[in-house]
């Protein structure tokens, strides 16, 4: 508090409540001078935090080490068409195309027996966001869902929601779950969403998917949460045969899902 | 259908079509490249700016970029052109436009006065071929003025937008934040909340908490909820408290269908609004945002270039007369507009194209966390737009929303531009804040009673 700013209340700030009121970056400082230092200061860590998330690539080695102490699971290491970052920030269409090396990969690796569900890890816009989350996910769901089938997981970098479209029409699979990485905020830098895509084809509109977003530790929603309500989204994906605006979570006391 | 071409240098270029030419004049932006748009060398972008110099203004009012019959924009763009005022200019090339324009023979007057007579493709093309020193110079000559509870737009004035956004639209929150801004002198263009939920009981719950603090502290301002034209409508029809119906627009009718709206529902917003008589000095009700790119990200750009698209939004916005437009330029992305360079020329494209066209433009000067900018980007747009006389800008707390996630101004940023630039708020509320001892300019500031504040905004334990 400034030298010059007399307290309303003696010996109390009487700010302190107000700001409990709301996350933003309230001043509520009556003096009009420039922005504290302290607080330029924070606002250009969230942004650096917020920066890094984006450019820095995810922990791939940390990824799979996590997924393989899981058991049970074959892995599949795929591109995107977007060779790296900066293309990939310029251009959404070929984020959201596999590479022909993967698309031969994924091909190849098809059970005989098409999968209930595929399960796709993609970067997209938070690196620490499928380096903390995906995996443990993985594992949750897992044990949510044990009566399907898993067909292999499939990392993709570079990777846009609708590449997971092209891993399930390549493995057969009728429903396709993207974990991946969500745009930055400055609260939060390592939020994961969940895209839920019940018959994937070449051109699903976002409104045919059911997304799940802010799974993350910081009054985001917690792994336990997010399974409860995709495994609830998948159950109900597969006795409607379709996932987007139809499909919603009507769970007791549940809000209604938006299409992603 | 004509071709153009132009030499530069050893080599010369062909262009097939007008839309070719406007988009490889284009300065660089990622969202050309995206489209498939984009000059091919920089040679090939400089060639096509030779073409334009040499253009006949009247070209544009033959080749419609957007095919006349199937779009409703580029129907009311050509019936509402004004022959008579486009008259001093119409043996103009584009070329002779950016030099009259940046003659003294183009005041203030004669801006207004031409403006009715230029289509959104001529000021388009023109700014084409304006360096950014330019835009800023012409865009200041400018002075469209608007009105609802004050004054918006007069010489040497800047009005923010106190933009105090909730993720879960809580009341108290969302008074806390306006406090936050009137304590540091914001909100005259309008307190204009982004609301989370778009239920019409919820936009109507915030739209009279609003109007109570405005009547309770007797404050010459506007408030706006943000949500779609139709459910503004409703709630007019509810008897809400509207003072400015907003929508977002765009430049082609199927990118407006895109955003569920056409003309004929923003003239029954703007009718319905103006009928409810809620405004004291003037009637000026509608709020529109845009942005480049809309169009292409809705799939709706019939292969033309980003930035001549948003100027036929302007086309859209002035038939209604607006209180206020701007561009949300950094809010994209950057497979639009890739970093601070673009987003700081489109920033000072848009805000330029709009004054030349009539309309009373701000910009929310904003990016996201993926686009190559920062705050140091910000500074250098903010103060541009200051020097060029940009109606107002947008302020939330220590620059970040925290529900749309992205970053804008801080109020500290407009107070930053009214002491560098000496510009004060509208008169209207420059007068009410020195009666609530808000105001700071012009010496040490008396301190206002902030416990009668909290008390009276409901904020008091």
């Amino acid at each position: 508090m400034t030298d010059h700013q007399r307290p309303i209340t003696p010996g109390a700030d009487p700010f302190s409540r107000l700001r409990a009121m709301t996350p933003s970056r309230v001043r509520l400082d009556a003096t009009g001078n420039a922005a504290p230092l302290q607080a330029v200061l924070d606002f250009q860590l969230s942004h650096a935090r917020a920066r890094d998330a984006i450019h820095q690539p995810a922990d791939w080695a940390q990824i799979t080490a996590d997924l393989e102490s899981l058991g049970g699971l074959d892995l599949l290491h795929l591109k995107s068409r977007a060779e790296d970052r900066m293309v990939y920030i310029r251009r959404p269409d070929l984020g959201r195309q596999l590479d022909d090396g993967s698309l031969t990969e994924v091909r190849a690796a098809a059970p005989a027996t098409p999968p209930d569900l595929a399960i796709v890890i993609a970067d997209g816009l938070s690196a620490s966001a499928v380096t903390t989350h995906a995996a443990r996910m993985v594992g949750h769901l897992k044990d949510a869902l044990p009566e399907l089938t898993l067909g292999p997981i499939a990392l993709v970098r570079e990777g846009r929601v609708a590449v997971g479209d092209a891993v399930a029409m390549a493995l057969g699979a009728p429903l396709c779950l993207v974990l991946i990485g969500e745009r930055p905020g400055l609260s939060v830098s390592d939020s994961l969403g969940a895209y839920l895509t019940w018959n994937p084809q070449a051109e699903t509109p976002d409104s045919s998917r059911n997304c799940v977003s802010n799974i993350h530790g910081n009054g985001g929603l917690s792994y336990a949460d997010a399974t409860d309500l995709l495994a609830y989204l998948v159950r109900g994906a597969r006795n409607l045969q379709a996932t987007g605006v139809a499909l919603k979570d009507d769970r007791p006391k549940g809000k209604l899902i938006g299409e992603g | 259908m004509p071709s153009y071409s132009a030499t530069a240098g050893q080599q010369t270029f062909r262009f097939d079509t007008l839309a070719a030419v406007l988009a490889a004049a284009t300065p660089a932006r990622s969202g050309d490249e995206l489209a498939g748009l984009a000059a091919e060398t920089e040679a090939h972008r400089v060639a096509a700016r030779f073409v334009l110099a040499d253009l006949p203004l009247s070209e544009f009012l033959n080749e419609a970029l957007v095919p006349y019959e199937s779009d409703e924009v580029t129907r009311l763009i050509i019936d509402t052109h004004d022959a008579a005022a486009f008259a001093p200019l119409a043996a103009m090339t584009v070329g002779d436009l950016r030099d009259w324009l940046l003659s003294d023979a183009a005041d203030a007057r004669t801006l207004t006065a031409v403006a009715p007579g230029l289509t959104p493709e001529m000021v388009a093309a023109v700014s084409k071929l304006m360096r950014n020193q330019d835009l800023i110079a012409v865009a200041r000559k400018c002075q469209v003025i608007t009105r609802f509870r004050n004054t918006i737009g007069e010489p040497g004035r800047l009005s923010t937008r106190l933009q105090p956004n909730h993720p879960a639209d809580d009341l108290k929150g969302i008074a806390v934040a306006i406090l936050d801004g009137l304590l540091q002198g914001s909100g005259d263009a309008v307190i204009g909340i982004n609301p989370a939920s778009d239920s019409i009981a919820n936009c109507t719950d915030i739209l009279k908490a609003l109007d109570q603090l405005r009547l309770d502290f007797d404050m010459p301002v506007q408030s706006c909820v943000l949500t779609h034209v139709t459910s503004t409508i409703q709630i007019i029809e509810a008897g809400g408290p509207v003072d400015l119906p907003f929508q977002s627009i765009a430049g082609t009718q199927a990118a407006n269908t895109g955003f569920g709206v056409d003309l004929a529902v923003l003239r029954e917003a703007n009718e319905a609004a103006r009928s409810l008589k809620r405004g004291t000095v003037g009637d000026n009700v509608m709020y529109f945002e845009t942005g480049q790119g809309a169009p292409l990200s809705a799939g709706a750009h019939h292969g033309i270039d980003q930035q001549t698209l948003e100027v036929r939004a302007y086309g859209v916005a002035r038939a209604f007369d607006p209180l206020l437009v701007n561009t949300v330029v950094g809010f994209i992305g950057p497979e639009y507009l890739y970093d601070g360079k673009q987003v700081i020329r489109a920033g000072l494209e848009d805000h330029f194209c709009g004054k030349l066209l009539g309309l009373p433009m701000g910009v929310d000067v904003c990016y996201t966390n993926h686009v190559e900018a920062d705050q140091d980007d910000m500074d250098t747009l903010m103060t541009l737009l200051a020097a060029a006389g940009v109606n107002f800008v947008i302020c939330v707390p220590g620059s970040d929303d925290v529900m749309l996630s992205y970053q804008s101004l801080a109020f500290e940023d407009a107070a930053y531009l009214r002491r560098t630039f000496g510009m004060a708020p509208a008169p209207e509320f420059e007068a009410w804040l020195a009666r609530m001892n808000l105001a700071q300019e012009g010496g040490p500031r008396a301190l206002p009673d902030l416990s009668g504040m909290m008390q009276r905004m409901g904020l008091s334990a």
